[in-house]
């Protein structure tokens, strides 16, 4: 067959793109304009695709639970937990994390989980969204 | 006058070491008599990242993140292959279930690398439609992936002795509904690439690897399957749970009757194995007995009985491109003594050497691109003749590839 594909073809050009078109329609010519009118009402933002369940975000440290064991710094592939002598507790930076939830599997009192958060982009590597203690 | 000096034939161009159809950087050097090619030599080793020298000051599990990204596509073989290596060495027995579960996430793997591959080569012969088909396709089986894993590309499923995430019985429909989706367009897509006159133009006796070749040069994988070698290391040694699984050597006979060994019969052999995929992951989701998912749940206490193996283990596994070996040593230390990694991709450049003699220039991309070399993108080619220095970038040899297209539709 000569066009085998052109019935495809041809449904896909009544179909809806799939795009999601986050964060707005079209793409604003300033980000953190476009974020201030969000938080003033004058803008919608169009959410993300929802985050499947086993989703590896941004790291939740529970301060209190934390026995300083050292442990999550033993398996960290990337040396992204940095342990705080005085306060026997740790420091994790974000900037290096490979988000594969190692940690929050060996942590024998379940301090560490990881959220959905995942618009973690920034400029600065030691920002304060890039840096969890 | 007498001609004094003797007119050159043949002329170079080298080719790499980046190139888009050359998935890593590797660098050729063709021999061309005009469009045909006399004669290629291969060069190696552009991209030594000193992987395996980092992991000289890690533990095994570190390692495991470290050996997901020795390659984005097989983000799942490479773990795989050296968790079966430290287990060799360390005498470690994952739990049955853990056994199906890897099963089902490497096949996953192998779906997703072949569709891949499959967009790619046809975007070498300009036939972009079967790109974005294929792709489309390819889409679901990387969302099928994110839901069993959490992510697309690094899955961090791996664990020494198992595996890290169980599929619960509430995954279960939207597995099956997606390889339902797939068997529905692996029909489809087998349609368009096996009957549609562009590919064939452009595969048949294009690019031919004989079986003798094959076995002298060690292909591995679909390269060798494709000329009709039968070395699959799922059915040759039993490993994971494959060995409960009904599973046999595909070569591209099973569909046409005949072994060319060429581009045709590699696209062929994928979309068999893509079909088989899916049937195996089936299997597994009915076979899959209940149980533990690792060999040993406290971290801990596995690190310090790794920390004790003396001793060396190696891990094979079939990766999507073939034959993927790891080998590891251990001293009594926390890091490894030493750990090699043999790809597939290092046995499959040899083969490219009789695939390529006799072809046009303009085969080169569909040519390289058939064995699925592991790619890295962006590339320009310098074409040196008669002492004149030219570059033929990326896009000129695409063109290239796409009016030899047009012309033979004429």
């Amino acid at each position: 067959m000569k066009f085998s594909m052109l019935p495809s073809v041809f449904a896909q050009m009544f179909k809806k793109p799939w795009t999601n078109k986050f964060p707005a329609k079209y793409a604003p010519s300033n980000t953190t304009n476009f974020l201030a009118d969000v938080g003033a009402g004058k803008a919608k933002l169009i959410p993300p695709i929802e985050t499947p369940p086993n989703f590896r975000g941004k790291i939740q440290y529970d301060k209190e639970k934390c026995i300083g064991c050292q442990l999550c710094i033993k398996v960290c592939p990337c040396e992204a937990i940095e342990f705080k002598p005085k306060e026997k507790k740790i420091k994790i930076f974000l900037a290096r994390c490979c988000f594969c939830s190692q940690c929050n599997d060996i942590c024998p009192t379940d301090c560490l989980s990881m959220s959905d958060e995942f618009l973690l982009a920034d400029a600065d590597p030691y920002s304060k969204d890039l840096i969890v203690e | 006058m007498k001609q004094t000096a003797t007119t050159k034939t043949t002329y170079h161009i080298p080719i790499g070491p980046i190139h888009p159809a050359l998935k890593e950087p590797v660098f050729f050097e063709f021999e061309l008599d005009g469009e045909r090619i006399i004669d290629v030599d291969v060069k190696l080793g552009h991209i030594h990242r000193a992987i395996e020298w980092a992991s000289r000051k890690r533990n095994p599990i570190q390692i495991l993140y470290m050996a997901e990204r020795v390659c984005g596509i097989c983000s799942y073989c490479h773990p795989a292959a050296f968790a079966l290596a430290v287990e060799d060495a360390a005498d470690i027995v994952a739990p049955e279930r853990a056994e199906y579960l890897r099963v089902i996430q490497g096949e996953l793997e192998r779906i997703c690398s072949h569709l891949l591959w499959a967009g790619v080569a046809a975007h070498e012969i300009g036939f972009d439609t079967v790109l974005y088909l294929t792709w489309q396709v390819r889409e679901r089986a990387l969302d099928l992936t994110e839901y069993l894993t959490g992510n697309r590309v690094t899955k961090a499923m791996m664990m020494i002795g198992g595996i890290r995430r169980d599929i619960t019985k509430d995954m279960l429909p939207r597995i099956q509904k997606d390889l339902q989706y797939f068997k529905d367009c692996y029909n489809k897509l087998g349609k368009v690439f096996l009957n549609d006159k562009t590919v064939r133009m452009r595969s048949q006796g294009a690019g031919i690897l004989t079986e003798e070749d094959a076995l002298k040069l060690c292909a591995v994988g679909p390269t060798t399957r494709a000329s009709g070698v039968k070395k699959d290391v799922r059915v040759d040694t039993s490993y994971f749970a494959y060995g409960d699984l009904d599973i046999e050597h595909i070569t591209p006979d099973k569909l046409t009757g005949v072994v060319n060994g060429d581009v045709y019969d590699r696209i062929i052999q994928r979309l068999l194995e893509v079909k088989q995929s899916i049937e195996l992951i089936e299997q597994c989701i009915d076979k899959m007995p209940s149980g533990d998912i690792v060999a040993e749940p406290k971290l801990a206490k596995l690190l310090a009985q790794l920390k004790k193996v003396t001793g060396e283990g190696v891990g094979r596994h079939e990766a999507p491109r073939g034959e993927v070996i790891h080998y590891v040593k251990f001293d009594g230390n926390d890091a490894p003594y030493t750990w090699k990694i043999r790809a597939p991709t290092y046995n499959n450049i040899l083969p490219w050497i009789p695939m390529l003699k006799g072809e046009q220039i303009a085969d080169i991309p569909i040519v390289a691109a058939s064995t699925d070399p592991c790619m890295s993108c962006t590339n320009r080619v310098g074409i040196v003749k008669d002492g004149n220095k030219y570059e033929m970038t990326k896009e000129e040899l695409h063109r290239l590839s796409v009016e030899k297209t047009r012309r033979l539709m004429k």
